[in-house]
């Protein structure tokens, strides 16, 4: 889009479009969130140091959802963390993006087969935007990954909304009965409780 | 008492002076030599014997896996293995069985702490339980997770929390 480029020598000011001047702002500072699942991290950790330094592109890691406009699903989504890593990605304010990073969050990766405690693509819990492949994924897919959400802003307009197209919406068919605690859980913190309403009698 | 490394059949021979029946023969077979507790009721006490009887001193269990024995009474069980570390430095492993369908085995979690996680690991894939554990919950996978999962007739469930298992 190259407003940076464009020259300032008409006394300062720029005339754009409301929808580009937000879009150029939103893909220069992708900030994802700062977590990592498993070998892939190793790869992502890498990515955010100098080497690669992905502060060029203005993407640094926030340590907190709630600040965070991308989520880099890097390594193995266990069952275990699936419902965390829904819990995260509905933490984050709108527009969020998702980048889907090595075969693992893609579609199982080695595990697809015996893997009997990892989901087989981290899609089939939150709505994926970009898919980066490998086994890990070098730096430069990464950033090559992370330039493709760059794209997708940049084609944006304020007047849709973003996930609007069907299938892409968040399965969350379960979601009220994940809220659930499991009973042996629910056994041990009613009677923690109810040991502590006894100790202040 | 100076340290002396014993020999397996004479670390067996300690173990059936105290305890007779209640432990099997000794398999001699390198490199794993082991013994199998079968009376397992007593096994807290002979672990207990184990770690404090000052010839002995197992005072590190190095490692606690749980096994299927895949077979048609349905033979769960593990291998722990014990060590006297930086004392005597002999080793010894212990088997304890249980089947699928009388699953129980006594803890050790008071004797060794490492036998805490170990036994909810083997608890948690091989739903072996542990009598006197404290804390027996799964480990590793979700608290709702059906089935056991490193038994060899293990079927994986068809959908967990609305998202589907297989591939
Ligand atoms: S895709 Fe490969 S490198 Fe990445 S988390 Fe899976 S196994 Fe590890």
């Amino acid at each position: 889009m190259g407003l940076l480029d464009a020259k300032l020598d008409k006394g300062g000011a720029i005339i754009s479009k409301v929808d580009d001047l937000f879009n150029w702002a939103r893909l220069s500072s992708l900030w994802p969130m700062g977590f990592g699942l498993a070998c892939c991290a190793i790869e992502m950790i890498a990515t955010n140091c100098s080497n690669y330094d992905l502060e060029r592109f203005g993407i640094f890691p926030r340590s907190s959802p709630r600040q965070s406009d991308v989520m880099i699903v890097a390594g193995t989504v266990t069952f275990k963390m699936a419902d965390r890593v829904r819990r995260l990605y509905e933490q984050m304010p709108e527009p969020r993006y998702v980048l889907s990073m090595g075969s693992c969050s893609n579609c199982g990766g080695p595990y697809w087969e015996h893997g009997y405690h990892v989901v087989k693509g981290v899609d089939r819990v939150i709505p994926v935007d970009v898919y980066v492949p490998g086994c890990p994924p070098r730096p430069e897919a990464l950033i090559g990954g992370l330039m493709k959400i760059q794209e997708l802003i940049r084609t944006e307009s304020i007047q849709t909304k973003k996930h609007s197209q069907p299938g892409l919406t968040p399965p969350k068919a379960d979601f009220e009965a994940t809220n659930e605690m499991p009973p042996q859980i629910k056994q041990q913190s009613e009677a923690k409780e109810l040991a502590a309403a006894e100790a202040t009698v | 008492m100076q340290p002396q490394k014993l020999t397996p059949p004479e670390i067996h021979a300690i173990l059936s002076t105290e305890f007779g029946d209640a432990i099997s023969a000794l398999d001699a077979a390198e490199p794993m030599p082991s013994i199998t507790i079968v009376d397992k009721a007593q096994w807290p006490s002979i672990a207990y014997l184990m770690r404090e009887d000052p010839r002995l001193k197992f005072n590190y269990m190095a490692c606690h896996s749980g096994v299927d024995y895949n077979d048609a009474a349905g033979t769960l069980g593990t291998v722990q293995n014990l060590e006297s570390l930086g004392i005597h430095g002999h080793k010894m492993a212990i088997k304890i069985k249980c089947t699928k369908a009388e699953n129980e085995i006594p803890s050790v979690a008071e004797v060794w702490r490492t036998a805490d996680w170990h036994e909810r690991e083997a608890y948690d894939l091989f739903g072996i339980v542990f009598t006197g554990h404290p804390d027996l919950r799964r480990i590793l996978c979700p608290e709702d997770w059906e089935g056991f999962p490193l038994r060899k007739d293990y079927k994986v469930q068809e959908m967990y929390h609305g998202i589907k298992v297989p591939y």
